[in-house]
Order: C-alpha cells, then sequence, then structure tokens
C-alpha cells in the first residue's frame, strides 16, 4: 500500500470558500461530486475584502445568482443603478456619467459585504456537499500541497493530518499558497498588483435615500481620479450599501513604493475632499477598515492555471479585472470555479481524470474569459505607451495649451469615450490616464466644489484598534529574511497597517547606533497584520497565512 | 463501525462567578439567590465524551440527580456541548445525600442505561471540592477508573481505551495508560479534544447543529427517575444512607497580607529599572 493510501480521502477538495470556492464546490455537488471545501476564517468571508462589486455578465456562462437562489436578495447590499466618474483638479470637479459602460455586458451588479456574503454563500455549499458526503469546515488552514512520487495528489494542513483528492481546486485568494507551491503564481514585480484599502462608513439607510437621491432598491457607484491622490496612479471608488458605504482607494503598488505614499493617507485624501462631504455628513463613524491585494489581470492572469490535479480559480490564478473603471474580481471567479468543477466532471466522466486541468483551461479560452482577463487591445497600447518617453511625450502634449485646447473641444467626445468598453480595457498603465488626463479635464471643464468636508478619519492607530485578531502568540507568520532597508524598507510605507513614525504598525524603521556608525533596519511585529500581501511582494520576506482562525477576523469585509 | 454508548456524569453547582454569587452578611452562601449552573468542570467530561461520539458514533447520555431546577444544567449539559439523552434523578428521599449515597444512586441508574462502554466524569465539583463522587461511583459499578485524563483513543473493535493522564494531576508529568471497556474516565481540566480528520470535523459539525435545535426542546430528551423508578432502598439513599457528618462549615478568614505592594506606572523608566533589578536574579534562578 502506497503511502498516500492512508490518508483519508475525498474525490475533490476545494481550498477557499470565497465566491469562487462556493461556485466550484456548488457545482461540484450538482455533479455528485464527493467535495470537502476548507475554508481557514473562523467563518466564510472573515479573511475577504473586496471594493465590492459584484457582476453578473450577460456573456458569461455563469453567475452568483444562477448558482444560488436568492444571492441577491439575501447575500447582496444594493444593486448599481446610477454610475459616475469624476475628475478631480484641486477642488475642482468634472464628472461623467458612465452608467452606460458600467451596463455593457450586464444583467446586474451588486454592491457586497463579503462577510456576510461569503458565509451566507458558505452555509449553501455546506448543506449541498453534505449532500455528497463532503461539506465545509472552517478554521482550517491549507497550508501546501501533498504529493507521492513529485506529483500533487492532495493537500496539507494545520489542523488536519493530510488529504488526498482527485482534483484540488486553489480558491484560496490573492496570496494563494497553494498556487505557489506549485510553481504557477510569485510574489516578486510590484508592476503586476494593485493594492487597496477600503473603509466602511455607517450611514442609515434614510441617509442614503436623502444623500444619494436613491430608492431602497436603487444603488449608486462613484469613482475618482485626478491629482487628489498626488503622482500615485490609481483611483478612489464609494459605493451605497445597504445602510453603510464603501469608500476606498486602489493604486498600483509599483507605483505606491516609487512615491513612498501611505495608503491610509490616500485614503484620508479622498474622505476629507470636498466633493465627498454631500455624501457623508456631519457624522463620521468607520465601521472597519481593511486592505487587500489585487492582481492585475493584464499581467498575471495564468493562461494555464493548473498543475497535476491542481486547478487554481480567482484571484489565486490572477483572475482580476482592473482595467480603467471597469474592475471585476468576483464575477471571474464565479465563473471559473464552475469551469474548474464543470472540466473535472466532464474528465471524470470521460475516465479521464487527470485530463480537468487542460479541459478547465481550454474552457476559460473558449468561454472567454481568458479575453476579458488579457485584452488583445491592452497588449498593442503597451508596447507603444508604457515607455516612459512615450508617456511623458503624451504627458506634455495634454498638459500644453494645445492638449488643453483639445480636452475643451472635446468635451462631448471625451464622456462618451469614457463609456467605451474597447477603449477602458485597453488603458495603459501610465500616470496618463490615471493622474494627467482626468487632471487636465477637471481643469479644464470642472467647475469647483464649495462645500466644507468636516470629516475627520480615524488615525491608523485607531483603524488597527477598532479590528478584531486572534493572536497567535508566539508564532509569527511572517518573518523578515532580509532587514535591511534597501531590501525591505518599502513595507513601512506601503504596508496598509504601517506607516513613517508609527510605532504601532506591522513594519518600522529602526536606526542602530555602533561605534559612530548609523544603520537604518527594518523591523516587523505581526500583530496588526491584515495579512494583504503587500509586503510579501515589497519585501524580503518568508510569507504564509496565520493558522486557522487565527489572525485578523474581518466583519464587513 | 462499532458504536459506543457513553454516559456522562453532571451536577448543579451554584453559579460562583463574579457578580453572580451572592452571600449573606455573615459570609454564608445564600443558595436561593445565587443561579445555579453546570458545574464547570464538567464541560471537560463531556468533551470527551463528544470526542467518543464524533469518532465511534453511538449516543451520549448525559445524567444529574438532584432538585428538578437541574433540569436547567442538563439542558446547558446538552447545548453547551452533545447529548442525545438526558436523565434526571430527583427526589425527596434523595436530599441531603453524600457522596457515598450519591454514587449508589448514580452506579444504579447507570446500570439502568444498559451497560455504558465508558462513563465520563468530570474532575471534582465547585461547591464540594471532594473529587469522591466519581470514583466510589466508579467503585459501585466495578469498572476501571482513569483520572485526569488529557487526551484519549479508544479502540472498540479492540474494546481497549488508551489515555494520557496527568500523574498525581501534575502537568509536569504525563503517563499514557491502557484499559479495558468498559471503563471510567475522569477528564482533567487540561483535557484537548483532537480531531485530526475532516470526517470527524464534519460530524461534529453536524452535531453542533443538531444540538442547537434539540437543546431548544431539551425536556422532550429528558427523563426523570425517582428512587422508586430505580427500585433503591430508602434506607441506603439520601440521609439515611450518608455516613458523613457535617458538624459545622467555617469560613476561612482572608489570609493577612504581610507582603508589601508598589506601584509602577509601565511609563516609568526608572521604576520599571528597579523592578528589573529586583527580578532579573529570580529569572536567572536564584531565590
Amino acid at each position: 500500500m502506497s503511502e498516500a493510501e492512508e490518508y483519508e480521502h475525498f474525490e475533490a477538495v476545494v481550498v477557499g470558500a470565497g465566491p469562487g470556492g462556493a461556485a466550484a464546490a456548488a457545482t461540484l455537488a450538482r455533479y455528485g461530486v464527493q467535495t470537502l471545501v476548507l475554508e481557514r476564517g473562523v467563518d466564510a468571508g472573515s479573511k475577504n475584502v473586496s471594493g465590492g462589486l459584484i457582476y453578473a455578465e450577460e456573456s458569461a456562462p455563469y453567475t452568483i445568482d444562477a448558482l444560488f437562489e436568492g444571492f441577491r436578495e439575501e447575500a447582496a447590499e444594493r444593486p448599481v443603478t446610477e454610475y459616475y466618474l469624476h475628475n478631480v483638479a484641486g477642488d475642482a470637479v468634472k464628472t461623467f456619467d458612465i452608467t452606460r459602460l458600467h451596463e455593457h455586458d450586464t444583467e446586474w451588479s451588486d454592491a457586497v459585504l463579503r462577510r456576510k456574503m461569503d458565509s451566507w454563500l458558505a452555509d449553501r455549499v455546506h448543506e449541498m456537499a453534505r449532500e455528497t458526503g463532503g461539506g465545509l469546515l472552517t478554521e482550517v488552514r491549507v497550508n501546501g500541497l501533498l504529493r507521492e512520487g513529485g506529483e500533487i495528489v492532495g493537500v496539507t494542513c494545520d489542523e488536519l493530518d493530510p488529504i488526498t483528492a482527485d482534483v484540488i481546486v486553489a480558491a484560496d485568494g490573492v496570496n494563494s499558497e497553494l498556487a505557489r507551491d506549485a510553481g504557477l503564481m510569485d510574489w516578486e514585480d510590484p508592476s503586476e498588483w494593485f493594492q487597496g484599502v477600503k473603509a466602511v462608513v455607517d450611514v442609515p439607510s434614510d441617509a442614503i435615500a436623502e444623500r444619494f437621491g436613491i430608492d431602497e432598491d436603487e444603488g449608486v457607484a462613484h469613482l475618482f481620479s485626478g491629482d487628489l491622490f498626488r503622482d500615485v496612479r490609481g483611483g478612489g471608488f464609494l459605493y451605497t450599501n445597504a445602510d453603510s458605504l464603501s469608500i476606498g482607494t486602489v493604486f498600483h503598488l509599483d507605483s505606491l513604493v516609487a512615491e513612498r505614499a501611505e495608503p491610509h493617507e490616500l485614503l484620508d485624501a479622498l474622505l476629507t475632499h470636498p466633493l465627498l462631504a454631500q455624501w457623508l455628513g456631519d457624522e463620521y463613524r468607520e465601521r472597519e477598515y481593511s486592505a487587500k491585494l489585487v492582481p492585475d489581470s493584464k499581467k498575471v492572469a495564468h493562461p494555464e492555471p493548473h498543475a497535476d490535479r491542481l486547478l487554481l480559480v480567482g484571484d489565486a490564478a490572477g483572475q482580476m479585472q482592473a482595467q480603467g473603471p471597469i474592475i471585476k474580481g468576483m464575477n471571474h471567479a464565479v465563473t471559473a470555479g464552475a469551469l474548474a468543477a464543470e472540466a473535472y466532471a466532464e474528465a471524470r466522466a470521460r475516465g479521464d481524470p487527470d485530463s480537468a486541468g487542460e479541459r478547465y483551461a481550454r474552457k476559460l479560452r473558449d468561454e472567454g474569459v481568458m479575453r476579458k482577463l488579457r485584452p488583445r487591445g491592452y497588449e498593442a497600447v503597451r508596447t507603444l505607451g508604457e515607455r516612459d518617453a512615450a508617456e511623458n511625450v503624451v504627458d506634455s502634449v495634454l498638459t500644453s495649451a494645445v492638449g488643453r485646447t483639445g480636452v475643451r473641444a472635446l468635451s462631448g467626445l471625451l464622456g462618451r469615450l469614457y463609456s467605451s468598453p474597447r477603449l477602458a480595457a485597453m488603458v495603459p498603465d501610465t500616470r496618463t490616464p490615471y493622474v494627467t488626463l482626468p487632471t487636465v479635464i477637471a481643469e479644464e471643464l470642472g467647475e469647483r466644489v464649495g462645500d466644507e468636508n468636516r470629516v475627520r478619519p480615524p488615525s491608523l492607530e485607531e483603524r488597527i484598534g477598532e479590528l478584531t485578531y486572534d493572536t497567535d502568540i508566539g508564532n509569527p507568520h511572517i518573518a523578515l529574511t532580509d532587514n535591511s532597508y534597501e531590501a525591505s524598507g518599502a513595507a513601512v510605507t506601503a504596508c496598509p497597517v504601517s506607516a513613517r513614525d508609527f510605532g504601532g504598525g506591522c513594519y518600522r524603521e529602526e536606526t542602530i547606533r555602533t561605534n559612530g556608525s548609523e544603520e537604518t533596519v527594518v523591523s516587523l511585529d505581526t500583530q496588526p497584520c491584515v495579512e494583504c500581501g503587500t509586503c510579501a511582494i515589497v519585501a524580503e520576506t518568508e510569507w504564509e497565512h496565520p493558522r486557522g482562525g487565527k489572525g485578523v477576523e474581518f466583519r464587513e469585509g | 463501525m462499532v458504536s459506543l454508548h457513553t454516559a456522562v456524569l453532571t451536577k448543579g453547582v451554584p453559579d460562583f462567578r463574579e457578580g453572580q454569587v451572592s452571600f449573606d452578611e455573615e459570609g454564608h452562601l445564600e443558595r436561593g439567590k445565587t443561579p445555579t449552573v453546570m458545574n464547570p468542570n464538567d464541560r471537560h467530561a463531556l468533551k470527551a465524551a463528544l470526542q467518543t461520539r464524533v469518532r465511534h458514533g453511538g449516543c451520549t447520555s448525559v445524567m444529574s440527580m438532584g432538585p428538578p431546577g437541574y433540569k436547567d444544567v442538563l439542558r446547558e449539559a446538552m447545548a453547551s456541548v452533545y447529548a442525545d439523552d438526558l436523565y434526571l434523578i430527583s427526589d425527596r428521599e434523595l436530599a441531603a445525600s453524600d457522596t457515598w449515597a450519591t454514587a449508589i444512586t448514580l452506579s444504579t441508574a447507570i446500570e439502568r442505561l444498559g451497560e455504558p462502554d465508558v462513563v465520563f466524569a468530570g474532575f471534582k465539583t465547585a461547591d464540594g471540592e471532594t473529587g469522591h463522587t466519581g470514583p466510589q461511583t466508579c467503585w459501585c459499578l466495578d469498572m476501571p477508573i482513569v483520572t485526569h485524563v488529557i487526551a484519549l483513543d479508544i479502540d472498540p473493535e479492540e474494546r481497549t481505551l488508551r489515555a494520557k493522564r496527568l500523574v498525581e494531576g501534575d502537568i509536569e508529568e504525563i503517563e499514557t495508560v491502557e484499559t479495558e471497556l468498559p471503563a471510567f474516565v475522569v477528564a482533567d481540566p487540561e483535557f484537548e479534544p483532537s480531531y485530526r480528520t475532516a470526517s470527524h470535523r464534519l460530524e461534529l459539525k453536524d452535531l453542533r447543529a443538531r444540538t442547537e435545535r434539540r437543546a431548544e426542546e431539551f425536556e422532550e430528551h429528558l427523563t426523570v427517575w425517582d428512587h422508586v423508578d430505580l427500585n433503591l432502598d430508602p434506607d441506603y439513599i439520601g440521609l439515611d444512607g450518608s455516613p458523613t457528618i457535617v458538624s459545622s462549615v467555617d469560613p476561612i478568614p482572608k489570609a493577612p497580607a504581610e507582603r508589601e505592594a508598589t506601584m509602577v506606572d509601565p511609563d516609568d523608566e526608572d521604576g520599571m529599572r528597579e523592578v528589573l533589578d529586583v527580578m532579573a536574579p529570580l529569572a536567572a534562578g536564584g531565590d
């Protein structure tokens, strides 16, 4: 008897109970596959953060409400019925209505909070999977792949003995340890990632109705770009929930690092802008501060996200589409999860379960998922636009008198251009679309916002203090492997719960004086860690998730 | 799978937690004003029984002896851990039983359940603190006893039980013992259930969900017995059957404080340094 035969066996193991894992597990269960779902949080959603809008695309083969009946009524917050893009320069703002762009290929789109959404999904998944002899377990951290003769045959966990499976769906998120164990993803290049931070702000539903002019079954999404984030490439968002607002900022990680920007300060710049006064009112109460690393699918969506019996789904495979004002992740995870399940069921029916990975990759292509994640138009523009020289030329033309005249002359057209899905997919990762163009638009076409914003956002210390942690004392999950400032100093500013001259965060600078010489080093305390993964990319670390049920617990997400 | 029948003994005790417990002016416990709760140590016995139930199936009976109000103790046992069925031995004839009379009553009731494979009890009650009832009940049942159990493994096919236990209740000294079923197990407060397979955790999750529902309607699963039901001779139970005589209860005087406490503000560097200077030799192994 081989070693693997002694282990507990399930036909399918799904790692992670987010939308991707839930879709995979529900679909597997429908095919009658015995499915075990392992989630490391105390509750599904307690480790998950998103902006967050979830879409049901008309062109997608699977949508979350089709897989889970009652999803919109019970797990979501509000539908998005209006969508605006604000170009900001100082207190001048030019707003475009991009509802048409938002509605392109959209059956519906809802604002969600992940704790509520994912735990609702998990209850359904557990019931369905239990019927097959499997089920869903929380507080179990899968820490790696089980191999036999070099081949992946199962998973290893902190809390359970190793488990073998005929198919393993890794839906374990942006910092997937399984994808890294398999060598399919890495944490190397900051330009391949975004980092988002978010505040969930308490606003009663009647105040939302009044301030946004909407009914109970309506919702608004706002995007912000321009000079309010200095030169950092990215933007802000505001979504209406049932009785709260999700307000956040998302930036290219390489840009955050290059500018040594503090993410929480950029969020505060948005929260305190005069434009937001009308929506935030005089009493600002923040329910939760959170952060998340976001893969840039244009660069990292894996075209063949599988190895042996392992199939990657959602953020774990880099399946997060952030192209200009189009920000879609959860819907792709849902589609991918269901396609992975479909691929395995087909492979099993053909008597060739090991072909599930190849079938899955083919389905991602055939169903148009890969084309959305890695649009061809972007590749063409990228070669032209993401070179410094070209960027500088475009920027200087735009900011010149000629460019400004052009912007004024094209004002009507600009709004339409911003509503073009094809153009949105081509947006290059340069300062031009994020900072320069919106700033010029606002300066030339914008109107001054005179409102006084009275919001005093909480300090980083207060924000960390409000979060819930079950610290795994004496067992830090991240280790600094190089504490020199050159190697790891970027984490002090880029980490969303650290800041220069702040002692209560994860990363801090320390000056060591020895015999007259001075050296700056970086030190780490993982206690306030929100497990976003930023430092795994920008610093030299050995990065793992905490054990099951340990670490940060998001209540909103 | 060979399933196992387990029985768990539990007792209601005054809730000694701050804010719950009430004393009169002379320092005597006011029983009427202090709520009754499940003896905290019994939780560990219930955890051990639950582990057995999860791993081997079968059923778990939880038993208590006391006034009718102890029903709530059984409800608490059911809600907080798990129980298939509940038994309360309640009878005026049983009032003022000492540990010996209690043991005779409990062992008779346990035999009435059929022959359970394992009987679990907690490590002494929070009120009597004798730690006698478990071992005396076991003696009546004529089973092997394993006390201070911190980990448990049962082989139902071989009908053996292997346990890790603290020797003399000392956490520094752990021994592993093996015995045959049926057996009597006293769970130590250090007892840790272990669920290392997904199947066990799924079963545990199922049981928890069912338990929540069952606890709401716990009386449907409750059987109340009196001494007639158990065919017990009144001479051997209650006050008549209790050889122990409690002459009086003396309050323990508050220990005189001989040491002087010095308050140091953690932000006071000089003060903290002095504390360190005093403590450093102790840390180095001095006295």
